[in-house]
């Protein structure tokens, strides 16, 4: 066995036992990759509705009055154009355009911030806000506060709204643009009231369905979890896990850090050119992503084109036309569940990068043939 | 708990071996089919390969990962199970029956003492 580190654990950790969950190591977290098998989670969710433990996720408070413009100058998405209760997909990068984490902001009230960062990168990001606001002119003006002891679960899928309805049934508290957590609109959040402790409900998620997220203390967190499986036959719902949650996302195209995003890569590569707003003003990053015209490689979507083993991260991609050396990488592949077949995303060189290009994916030493594809794999219907 | 039966030879690595005369067949263990879950796809070493003792000859993929299948003996392939192709979930449902991936001609008999018993590969697998 590998050497024992002390992984840490979410206010959840009990429930995923008690589940039945196959508890593995995430980015120094102890997380359920699966309970019943990753096609049933994952299918759960797009025809049903599934729930996921997401404690894992970093959950950071920035505030004071010049939040705004310290977050507008620290990430790449223009935060000036949110209204309280709206949230954002954005992107923090470092001097030379590179992303260092991707990321959600919610403003939740006046002058507060939400942001909700990968596990795998809280130690890193949180460096990188603390360096950037000490040389920042209005530093006292801001604050920064990483939440310990924090939970947050997502429901996903098309009955995701027959839980939260059920579950949060008053009405939303503090101003927020909504009475009930139904009124949400994609990428709105707002505050409730659950069990006589406030609890952030937002429409998001990772999935590529419907669904909400929901933010709160661990406490507020677990007791959501366990009125939620109190009825758990009512909402036919199942406990997901990482493993469906990576498929899903992939057939959704959404970028998982590590995979497609690291801090060599830029958001244009990445294609998420339109999270970032080069018009706002000054950010981190924006120089460098200002000289950046010619963009060399760029982020795709594939299929195999027949039955094959499934393309994996690290599989070289080959053209037909170019012999001696490959055009590019696989960073994420699996078999996709409603595709029935493998998929993937890659870096190629920008020249092969129109969809319907034909690509060659080794595979073990053999060249599969795939085709080039616009994103994402699936949407909703 | 996971079936572990009796009769049959195992190794470190989950696969189960039966020993017929000059002739073992493999499979993945029900430990091994668990924990991989859904398989999407196999593949299986030719007929007429000739393999070393713990030589990759297989690999089963799951949604997550390709995991490889050693031979647990040395010596020459001499049927793979073609029908698990059409379905794989065979593997799942039936480990040590239907769900057997190749047949090994064996060349060295020393290597079948070195096999693990079913109580030893319990006591792996519990650990």
């Amino acid at each position: 066995m590998e050497a024992k580190t002390k992984l840490k654990r979410t206010p959840l950790y009990q429930s995923h036992i008690d589940l039945g969950g196959k508890m593995v190591d995430f980015a120094g977290w102890e997380m359920p990759v699966q309970y019943s098998t990753l096609l049933e989670e994952h299918l759960a969710v797009r025809n049903n509705v599934g729930i996921f433990d997401i404690s894992h996720m970093g959950q950071l408070i920035v505030s004071g009055a010049s939040s705004q413009k310290f977050l507008n100058y620290l990430l790449t998405n223009d935060v000036s154009k949110l209204n309280v209760g709206d949230a954002q997909y954005t992107l923090m990068c470092n001097e030379q355009g590179g992303v260092i984490d991707d990321l959600y902001v919610y403003y939740i009230e006046d002058d507060k911030y939400l942001l909700i960062i990968n596990a795998s990168r809280t130690d890193v990001d949180l460096s990188h806000i603390l360096y950037v606001l000490n040389s920042y002119p209005e530093k006292s003006k801001v604050c920064i506060d990483f939440l310990k002891n924090a939970g947050a679960v997502a429901v996903q899928g098309p009955k995701a709204v027959d839980v939260i309805q059920t579950i949060i049934n008053s009405p939303s508290i503090d101003g927020a643009q909504v009475n009930t957590p139904l009124e949400l609109k994609k990428n709105q959040i707002g505050k409730f009231n659950f069990n006589g402790e406030p609890i952030y409900i937002s429409r998001t998620g990772y999935t590529g369905e419907d669904g909400f997220e929901l933010f709160s203390s661990g406490k507020s967190i677990v007791q959501f979890w366990e009125q939620v499986f109190g009825q758990r036959e009512r909402f036919q719902i199942k406990p997901a896990g990482l493993g469906a949650r990576d498929t899903l996302r992939l057939e959704a195209c959404y970028p998982l850090y590590g995979n497609e995003l690291d801090e060599q890569t830029t958001p244009f590569e990445a294609g998420l050119k339109i999270f970032v707003s080069l018009e706002k003003g000054e950010f981190v990053g924006r120089k460098a992503l200002m000289k950046s015209t010619e963009i060399k490689r760029r982020c795709i979507a594939f299929k195999m084109i027949e039955k094959t083993p499934p393309p994996r991260h690290g599989y070289f991609v080959w053209s037909d036309t170019v012999q001696d050396k490959p055009i590019g990488a696989v960073t994420s592949g699996t078999h996709s569940p409603m595709l029935g077949i493998g998929i993937g995303m890659a870096y190629v060189l920008t020249e092969f990068s129109p969809a319907g290009t034909k690509l060659n994916i080794e595979i073990r030493g053999k060249k599969y043939p795939a085709e080039l594809v616009k994103k994402p794999f699936y949407k909703k219907s | 708990m996971e079936n572990i039966p009796d009769k049959l030879k195992y190794t470190k690595t989950h696969e189960w071996v039966k020993i017929d005369g000059d002739v073992a067949t493999v499979g993945i263990t029900d430990h091994a089919q668990h924990e991989l879950s859904d398989i999407v796809f196999l593949e299986l070493p030719h007929v007429g390969r000739r393999v070393k003792v713990g030589e990759a000859c297989a690999v089963v993929e799951s949604h997550k990962t390709a995991s490889d299948i050693y031979s647990p003996l040395s010596g020459e392939i001499t049927d793979a199970n073609s029908k698990l192709l059409n379905d794989l979930s065979i593997i799942n449902s039936d480990p040590y029956g239907e769900g057997w991936f190749f047949k090994i001609k064996i060349s060295n008999r020393d290597e079948v003492t070195r096999l693990l018993s079913a109580a030893d590969y319990k006591q792996i697998i519990a650990a």
